[in-house]
């Protein structure tokens, strides 16, 4: 490339010499991650397995799964719900769901009177043991700041219709505090089993930005 | 920095949530799972974490972004460069360094083949 065949680091960074057949195939911020996470591997400081099972945890084996289970339990079993609402941290641990941050957990419950909505204004602090990891919405600047400023638009972009004596609370996230909702049971579920209910709690649910439908509908895109 | 376009779809996408996309490509999902696991060992609190992911999404915000979350991990991957920059012995210059490396590397590597980072150009 430089003619400086033998000198193996020999670091010219002449940028600009353009073969136009050399196409990168890593983008910039590949790189980045590449570059950190292999010096950070070199020094110890992460252990590159550790890395791969983590990802993987958090793709497949937790998602929002988890927290429809608590969902569905709580709708099940009275004495189970209480104890959900009054120490939140505690129950869901006792479900084997742990939070990695060591954040307090606030379950808040949707009935005929007030509907709950989770936002983190800030950047994206999600209760992510319980939903698995936050959808692109919620990280985006329109429903941080929308969500505080016009929840029932909101609310109407996801399809999601309240009567108008609702009262809508919105909760503000932060790195100490992780809120789930608990959505109200809908009509005509009286005869499902607890797994049965637990499908039909959809994420977008237990962030608050629509109710749980049955027959469940299809979670709006956006 | 400029990115250069490069072909997202051959790229191996790791597997979507059914209720819709947590990572838009494997990278972000390797830089979420890299803050994480500093943080598990004790490099900085979680509090120091996101003041460094709302300072970066703050700055990036001033500086014109939209912020419509598709950039998201680009600012979480910048608040863990400035926090292991912080926190670590590890300097910028070893950074830039070694992404060339890996650029190069990239380059190099027959098409479909691993990327492997030649020892010589590890350190």
């Amino acid at each position: 490339m430089s003619g400086h065949d033998h000198d193996h680091h020999h670091h010219d960074h002449a940028h600009g010499h353009g073969h136009d057949h050399e196409h990168p195939r890593l983008s910039d911020l590949q790189l980045r991650v590449k570059a950190l996470e292999s010096l950070l591997v070199e020094k110890g400081l992460v252990d590159p397995a550790a890395l791969d099972v983590f990802v993987d945890t958090y793709e497949t084996k937790v998602g929002p799964r988890n927290g429809a289970a608590v969902v569905a339990k709580a709708w099940t079993d009275p004495a189970f719900k209480k104890q959900l609402l009054e120490d939140p941290s505690t129950t869901i641990k006792s479900f084997g769901f742990e939070g990695r941050q060591g954040e307090h957990m606030v379950v808040v419950e949707n009935t005929e009177t007030v509907h709950n909505l989770v936002v983190c204004t800030l950047c994206s602090c999600y209760p992510w043991p319980v939903l698995g990891l936050p959808p692109v919405w919620y990280k985006s600047a329109p429903y941080r700041s929308r969500a505080v400023s016009d929840p029932r638009g909101v609310l109407a972009d996801f399809g999601t219709r309240l009567p108008d004596d609702v009262e809508i609370r919105v909760w503000d996230s932060t790195a100490e505090m992780r809120y789930l909702v608990l959505p109200a049971r809908p009509t005509g579920t009286e005869g499902l089993s607890e797994a049965d209910l637990a499908d039909i709690v959809t994420r977008n649910s237990m962030i608050g930005v629509e109710t749980v439908q049955y027959p469940p509908r299809r979670e709006a895109a956006q | 920095m400029s990115v250069p376009a490069v072909d997202i779809e051959s790229l191996p996408r790791l597997p979507v949530d059914p209720d819709g996309p947590v990572f838009r490509e494997p990278w972000e999902a390797q830089a979420f799972a890299i803050a994480i696991k500093l943080h598990e060992t004790g490099l900085y609190t979680w509090n120091e974490w996101a003041d460094a992911l709302s300072g970066a999404i703050a700055a990036a915000q001033e500086e014109g972004d939209p912020d419509l979350g598709d950039t998201y991990y680009q600012h979480w991957l910048k608040a863990l460069e400035s926090l292991v920059l912080a926190k670590t012995d590890l300097t910028l210059e070893q950074l830039l360094k070694r992404k060339d490396a890996w650029d190069r590397a990239a380059q190099r590597a027959p098409h479909g083949e691993p990327i492997l980072l030649p020892e010589d150009e590890a350190e």
